[in-house]
C-alpha cells in the first residue's frame, strides 16, 4: 500500500508544474495543456484521499469531473481555434486585448 | 342671482382664453376667432351692466355682495396666526365701476383688434392673451382679499409681458417685454412685503377684516406708514410712476390695441385702484398720502416735459399716460379718492381712443410712427382725425368734454383739500398746460399742415369699420363720460361715497374752498389748457421750423428732454450694469464656474488621476493575472501557516 503522502506529493508537483506552465508559456495550446495538468493533479488528490478514507464517493466524483473536463476541453479548443482564425496567431502576447 | 352672474362674468373670458388657446391654432377663420374673443368680453360687459342696474335699484346699504367660490388655501385656521384665503369676489360700488370700464373698454378694443390684427399669423394667440388679460384684470378688481388681488396683479403682469412681446421675433419687443416684467417685479416685492406686514398687523388678508381693523388704529402709526409705502411701491411699478415708470414707454413695442387696453386704459390703473381700495389704510398714515401726492405730481410734470419733444406717436401717448396716471395719484394723495377714480374712468375713455386712433394712423401710414414724417392726414383719415381731435380736447381739459371735469376736480381738491397744497396745485396746472401743448403738437403735426411724406408712393387710407366704430363710440364716451361728475351734482362721488366714507371720516376731511374760488380756479385751468392748445397750434401750424430753431437755441435742454432725462441710461449705469457685472464676474465666473464647477470637476479629476495609476495593473495579459492569483494564494497560505 502506497502511503497517502506519495499521492499528495505527486499531485502537488503536478499542480506546480501546471501553474508554472500557465504563467510562463506563451502558446495558448500549451497553456491549455498546463491547465489540464492542474485539473488532473486535483483529481489525483481526490482519488488519493478517497482510497485513504475508504470512501468510494470521491472516486465517483472524479468520473464526473473528467466528464465535465472533456466538455470543457472541447470548448476551450474551439475558443482557441476561433481566436486563431481571427488573429492568425495563438501567441498570448499578441492577444492582450483585455485591457483599458 | 348676482353671485351666479358675477361668476359667469369672470369665467367667460377665462373660457374664451382656454378655448382660443387650445383650439385657436386649428380655427383658421379669423372671423370666428375674433367673434369668440370679443363675445366672451362683450357678454361679460352685458352681465356687468345687469349687475350694475340691480345694484343701482337696490338701496345704498345693499350695494355690496360677496361671492365665495371656495377656500383657496388655509393654514392653522382656528388658532391665532392662522391663515385662510378664499377665492371670493367682492362686488361693491368701486369694483363694479372698474368692472364696467375693464369689460366695456376691453370689448371695444377687442372689436378694434379684429380689424387691426387682420392677417397677423398670431391672430388667435392675440385674442387668447387678451381674454386672459381681461380674466386676470377682473380678478384684480373683484378680489375680496389681498392674495386674490395679487393673483390678478401678477396675472395682468404676465399678460402684459406676453402681449408686449407679442411680436417676439423682433428683438426690441422681446427686450421691452422683459424690461416691463422685471421692473414690475421690483414693485411686486413692495406689494408682497406690504401684504406680509398687513397680515402681521391685522392677522388677516381679507379686505373687510383688514379695513375694519384699520379704521380703529391710531393715526401716524409707523406700521401703517410702512404698509402704505410698500403698497405704494407696488403701485408705482404697475402704474408707471417715478421711479419705476421706465417700462411703460418701451411697452409700446406691442401691438397698438394692447397699448390702448393694457398700457393706457386698464392695467396701469391697477395701482390707482389698489390705493383707492386701501384708502382707509392710507387714511391711517397721512404721511404716506403726502408721499403719494408728491410722487404723483412729480410724475405728472416729469412725464409731460418728456412728452413735449418726442417724435414717436405712441411714445408721446405713453408719456401722456404716465403723466395722467400721475394726476390720479395726486388725487389719491390729497384724499380725493373719488376724483382719482373719476379721472381713471375718463382717462380710460380718451386714452383708449387716442391709442386706437394712433393705431389707425400707423395702419394707414404702413407702420410709420414718426410724426415728423406725417402731416396733412386729415383729408385721408377724416373719421380718425375727428375722433382723435375729440380725444385730444378731452385730455387737455376743455369743457364740456370728459377730461375737464375729472382733471378740474383733481386740481380743485388739490388746492383746497386738507392734504393738498397750492404748490401741488401749481404743479398740476403746469402739467395741464404741457398736456394741452404736447397733445396739440401731436394733432397738428400728424393731421394738419402739409404732408411730409411722399404722397405718390404712400396712399393713406381710412381704417375698416371694425376699427372706426370703436373709435366713434369711445369719442362719444370721451365727450359725455364726464357728465356723471359735474361739480355739485357729482353722481359718481355720491355713488362711490360708501366706499370712501370711512377713510374721509378718519382723515376728518372737510371742504374748505368756496364756490367762488372754485369757479375762479376752473377758469384758470381752462384758460391754461386753451393757452397750451393755442401755443401748439400757432407754433406748429404757422411756424413749422420753429421747433428746430428752439432746439438749436437750447441744445442742452432739448437733448435732456428728448433723451428722457437720461433715466434709462442712469438706471443702466447704476442698476443694470453693476448687477450684470456682479452676475458675470462673481456669481457666474467666480461662484458657479470657480467654486461649484471647480469642486465637482476637481473631485472627478482626482478620482480619475488615481485611476490613471491603477489602470496600469490591468494590462490585458491573462498570464499576469494568473501570476497575481498564484501570488495572492501563496501570500494567504503563508499568512495562515506562519502567523
Amino acid at each position: 500500500m502506497i502511503p497517502l503522502q506519495y499521492y499528495l506529493i505527486v499531485s502537488a508537483v503536478m499542480f506546480v508544474i501546471g501553474a508554472v506552465g500557465v504563467i510562463t508559456r506563451r502558446n495558448a495550446l500549451v497553456v491549455f495543456m498546463a491547465i489540464e495538468l492542474m485539473l488532473n493533479s486535483v483529481n489525483l488528490t481526490l482519488v488519493g484521499f478517497s482510497a485513504f478514507l475508504g470512501d468510494a464517493s470521491g472516486q465517483i466524483l472524479v468520473f464526473f469531473v473528467m466528464t465535465v473536463a472533456a466538455a470543457e476541453a472541447a470548448i476551450g479548443l474551439a475558443i482557441i481555434i476561433a481566436l486563431f482564425r481571427k488573429k492568425l496567431t495563438v501567441n498570448l502576447d499578441e492577444i492582450n486585448i483585455l485591457k483599458w | 342671482m348676482i353671485s351666479e352672474l358675477s361668476i359667469a362674468l369672470v369665467l367667460l373670458p377665462l373660457l374664451g382664453f382656454l378655448f382660443l388657446g387650445l383650439f385657436g391654432a386649428r380655427l383658421k377663420n379669423e372671423k370666428i376667432i375674433g367673434f369668440l374673443g370679443s363675445a366672451a368680453v362683450g357678454i361679460s360687459f352685458i352681465l356687468a351692466l345687469f349687475i350694475f342696474a340691480q345694484m343701482a335699484a337696490a338701496g345704498p346699504e345693499q350695494r355690496k355682495y360677496t361671492v365665495n367660490l371656495f377656500t383657496w388655501f388655509s393654514a392653522f385656521t382656528g388658532s391665532p396666526g392662522g391663515l385662510s384665503i378664499s377665492a371670493a369676489y367682492q362686488i361693491d360700488q368701486l369694483s363694479i365701476l372698474l368692472t364696467l370700464i375693464v369689460t366695456g373698454v376691453g370689448f371695444l378694443i377687442h372689436i378694434y383688434s379684429i380689424g387691426y390684427m387682420h392677417g397677423d399669423p398670431g391672430f388667435w394667440r392675440f385674442f387668447a392673451y387678451m381674454n386672459l388679460f381681461i380674466f386676470t384684470m377682473l380678478n384684480l378688481v373683484l378680489a375680496d382679499n389681498f392674495v386674490l388681488m395679487f393673483l390678478g396683479w401678477e396675472g395682468v403682469g404676465l399678460c402684459s409681458y406676453l402681449l408686449i412681446g407679442f411680436w417676439y421675433e423682433k428683438k426690441p419687443a422681446g427686450d421691452a417685454a422683459k424690461k416691463a416684467f422685471i421692473v414690475n417685479r421690483i414693485g411686486d416685492i413692495g406689494f408682497l412685503l406690504g401684504m406680509f406686514l398687513i397680515f402681521a398687523a391685522f392677522g388677516s388678508l381679507n379686505f373687510d377684516t383688514v379695513f375694519a381693523g384699520a379704521s380703529s388704529v391710531s393715526r401716524n402709526n409707523s406700521t401703517m406708514l410702512w404698509i402704505c409705502l410698500l403698497l405704494f411701491l407696488g403701485a408705482t411699478g404697475k402704474s408707471a410712476q417715478i421711479p419705476l415708470f421706465v417700462w411703460l414707454p418701451d411697452a409700446m413695442a406691442g401691438p397698438t390695441p394692447v397699448s390702448a387696453l393694457i398700457h393706457a386704459a386698464t392695467m396701469v390703473t391697477a395701482g390707482v385702484y389698489m390705493i383707492a381700495r386701501c384708502s382707509i389704510l392710507y387714511a391711517a398714515a397721512p404721511a404716506a398720502l403726502t408721499v403719494v401726492a408728491v410722487v404723483g405730481a412729480a410724475t405728472a410734470i416729469f412725464a409731460a416735459t418728456i412728452g413735449l419733444v418726442q417724435n414717436d406717436i405712441k411714445k408721446i401717448l405713453a408719456y401722456s399716460t404716465i403723466s395722467q396716471l400721475g394726476y390720479m395719484f395726486l388725487a389719491l394723495g390729497v384724499a380725493a379718492f373719488s376724483a382719482g377714480i373719476f379721472h381713471l374712468m375718463t382717462h380710460a375713455f380718451f386714452k383708449a381712443l387716442l391709442f386706437l386712433g394712433s393705431g389707425a394712423v400707423i395702419h394707414a401710414m404702413h407702420e410709420e410712427q414718426d410724426i415728423q414724417k406725417m402731416g396733412g392726414l386729415k383729408k385721408y383719415l377724416p373719421v380718425t382725425y375727428r375722433t382723435f381731435l375729440i380725444g385730444a380736447i378731452a385730455i387737455s381739459g376743455i369743457p364740456p368734454l370728459a377730461g375737464f371735469f375729472s382733471k378740474d376736480e383733481i386740481l380743485w381738491k388739490t388746492a383746497t383739500g386738507d392734504q393738498g397744497s397750492w404748490l401741488l396745485w401749481f404743479v398740476g396746472l403746469l402739467g395741464a398746460i404741457l398736456t394741452a401743448f404736447y397733445m396739440f403738437r401731436l394733432v397738428t403735426l400728424t393731421f394738419e399742415g402739409e404732408p411730409r411724406f411722399d404722397e405718390h408712393r404712400l396712399h393713406p387710407h381710412e381704417a375698416p369699420k371694425t376699427m372706426t366704430v370703436p373709435l366713434i363710440i369711445l369719442a362719444g364716451l370721451s365727450i359725455a363720460g364726464g357728465w356723471i361728475g359735474i361739480p355739485h351734482a357729482n353722481a359718481l362721488e355720491h355713488w362711490l361715497d360708501p366706499v370712501f366714507a370711512p377713510a374721509q371720516m378718519k382723515l376728518l376731511a372737510s371742504e374748505s374752498g368756496s364756490t367762488g374760488l372754485e369757479i375762479i380756479l376752473m377758469i384758470v385751468s381752462v384758460s391754461a389748457a386753451a393757452a397750451g392748445i393755442y401755443a401748439a397750434r400757432r407754433l406748429y401750424l404757422q411756424y413749422p421750423g420753429k421747433e428746430r430753431a428752439a432746439a438749436k437755441r437750447f441744445p442742452v435742454l432739448y437733448r435732456i428732454l428728448s433723451q428722457k432725462y437720461y433715466i434709462d441710461e442712469i438706471y443702466d449705469a447704476v442698476v443694470v450694469k453693476p448687477i450684470a457685472s456682479i452676475s458675470e464676474k462673481i456669481l457666474w465666473k467666480g461662484i458657479d464656474k470657480g467654486a461649484i464647477d471647480g469642486s465637482v470637476n476637481g473631485a472627478a479629476s482626482f478620482i480619475s488621476s488615481c485611476a490613471q495609476l491603477l489602470r496600469k495593473v490591468q494590462n490585458g495579459v491573462a498570464q499576469f493575472y494568473a501570476v497575481m492569483f498564484v501570488g495572492g494564494i501563496l501570500f494567504i497560505l503563508t499568512w495562515l501557516l506562519f502567523r
